[in-house]
């Protein structure tokens, strides 16, 4: 399998506080990883860094692609829902930044935007009001928003935080149907949840800690169960390398 | 009633009152979805010291306010971006500056002793010809900008971040929003005043929003709602012999209650 992005000893500081210390991580093609560690823990500054919103002056990240080719959806996606926006609309937002028409959206865009929205199981939501979605349909949304780009990766954070069980497992049965020709990242805290669909995880917390997941779900006896994050980590702790520098 | 369609005072009140509420249900709507009304509305304020600067160096005032407002919105844009949590106070700041350096400039002026608080309710049925001109020439500039950059504003707009991912120079175009505002402000200053324009910004995009699924309904609506309450309350100012300014708010407000009664 191909690695589609490599990160080699990363760090970065924001003002003199380290948030990231000597992170390596390879991300492989079709690969669904899981990052997972504490609030605070650089999380989301590790995606910002991979995204390219955020540059570090230690350390490389090679990718094969163009960073506006890998997909992104934020965090917040319950934000501004009063916002006069339909589902098309953020869908078509996906094409901002490249090659414009003069006026508008060009045929060719919105054609993509909804197959996109296909893709996504929402075709039927093309013309509603994105507040008048359910927090798991509106995820869905801004999924479709990623696909929009052609992309290699899709990076989630926290796609499920503030959604229902139902919008919740949706959410995660589409990321698996991409994850066919799409590798995936997702920051997230519903470890239980993860552990079905991850093939990867990171634990990260200031340092990084990766582990392959069909050795974990093998320490774990119950995995259909919901499943707290103890059981979970001391799971992932059986796994682990010799030499490894967990801090918990 | 119809009688008074004949006069070119009135005549004018009516294109002036359309074209301002184009210009604000257009810039009002992106005003009002960027959360950013106390920003306009403090933009407006601080436009009275290029009013007292102009006053006081024998200048056209709109030319001094117009000026003077889109050098306050530079600023503000300039801050604001620097430190976004701060942005009340800076707002507060400038708002009572302008308005200090607007007082102070025409105290100076010796001989004439305009009354500054003429310009918040304004006065419609005394717009100048040159003052159409103006804003006709604002709706063409804010019609063409938004109709051409739509996408970016409205990309901007909802998700600045994914925005700014994409390569869509964020500051660039929230220093636009904010100039555009400073300008239907300072159209609208002489027409209708102060309080009036900051109620045709928010009031006609509140209810509009009501309705919109996209924020080019929304736009549209917005400046439809705002010609409505600007002519009937015209017509109930020119009948009833009251301020013009105030009608038109009180006509807005009442849409606005009964809407919201019968639409939740």
């Amino acid at each position: 399998m191909n690695n589609i992005i490599e990160i080699n000893n990363l760090s970065f500081f924001y003002a003199k506080s380290k948030v990231l210390e000597n992170i390596n991580l390879t991300i492989l093609e079709n690969d669904f990883l899981a990052i997972i560690g504490p609030n605070g823990g650089g999380k989301s500054t590790l995606l910002k860094l991979i995204l390219g919103i955020l540059k570090s002056k230690k350390g490389e990240i090679k990718s094969g692609f163009e960073s506006n080719s890998i997909g992104y959806v934020p965090q917040n996606t319950n934000l501004n829902i009063n916002f006069p926006i339909t589902a098309l609309e953020v869908v078509l937002m996906g094409h901002i930044g490249g090659k414009r028409p003069l006026f508008g959206y060009s045929k060719d865009e919105i054609c993509c935007a909804n197959s996109s929205l296909k893709q996504v199981g929402m075709e039927d939501f093309s013309n509603t009001k994105i507040g008048n979605l359910s927090g798991g349909q509106r995820q869905r949304v801004f999924i479709a928003r990623a696909l929009c780009a052609n992309p290699k990766i899709i990076l989630l954070d926290e796609p499920t935080a503030s959604i229902d069980v139902l919008g919740q497992t949706e959410v995660y049965e589409l990321l698996k149907e991409l994850n066919k020709s799409i590798s995936i990242v997702v920051v997230s805290h519903d470890i239980s949840v993860l552990l079905n669909y991850a093939k990867n995880v990171a634990h990260v917390n200031k340092n990084l800690v990766y582990h392959t997941l069909d050795n974990v779900q093998k320490n774990v006896q119950n995995s259909n169960e919901h499943l707290c994050e103890v059981e979970l980590l001391s799971a992932l702790s059986n796994n682990h390398f010799p030499g490894c520098n967990h801090e918990h | 009633m119809l009688e008074a369609l004949q006069y070119e005072f009135i005549q004018n009140a009516i294109i002036a009152g359309v074209l301002i509420s184009i210009a604000a249900g257009i810039i009002g709507s992106l005003v009002i979805v960027n959360r950013i009304t106390f920003l306009a509305g403090g933009i407006a304020h601080s436009s009275y010291g290029g009013i007292g600067i102009a006053i006081y160096l024998g200048i056209p005032i709109l030319f001094g306010a117009t000026i003077f407002s889109v050098i306050v919105a530079i600023i503000i844009a300039m801050i604001t971006l620097k430190d976004k949590k701060r942005i009340d106070s800076i707002i507060g700041i400038m708002w009572a500056t302008g308005m200090a350096i607007g007082i102070v400039f025409v105290d100076l002026t010796p001989g004439y002793n305009v009354d500054l608080m003429s310009y918040l309710f304004g006065s419609i049925i005394a717009v100048p010809t040159s003052d159409i001109w103006y804003m006709l020439g604002l709706d063409v500039v804010i019609i063409a900008l938004v109709t051409f950059f739509y996408r970016e504003f409205l990309a901007i707009s909802y998700d600045s971040e994914f925005a700014h991912l994409r390569g869509i120079n964020i500051k660039f175009f929230y220093t636009l929003l904010l100039v555009l505002s400073a300008l239907t402000v300072v159209a609208a200053i002489k027409v209708v005043g102060l309080i009036l324009v900051i109620a045709l910004i928010s009031i006609p995009t509140y209810l509009a929003e009501i309705f919109s699924n996209t924020l080019s309904k929304m736009m549209f609506l917005s400046a439809i709602f705002a010609s409505f309450f600007t002519l009937s309350g015209l017509s109930i100012s020119y009948m009833y012999d009251i301020s013009s300014g105030a009608s038109i708010i009180l006509t807005a407000v009442a849409s606005l209650v009964v809407v919201k009664l019968f639409k939740r």
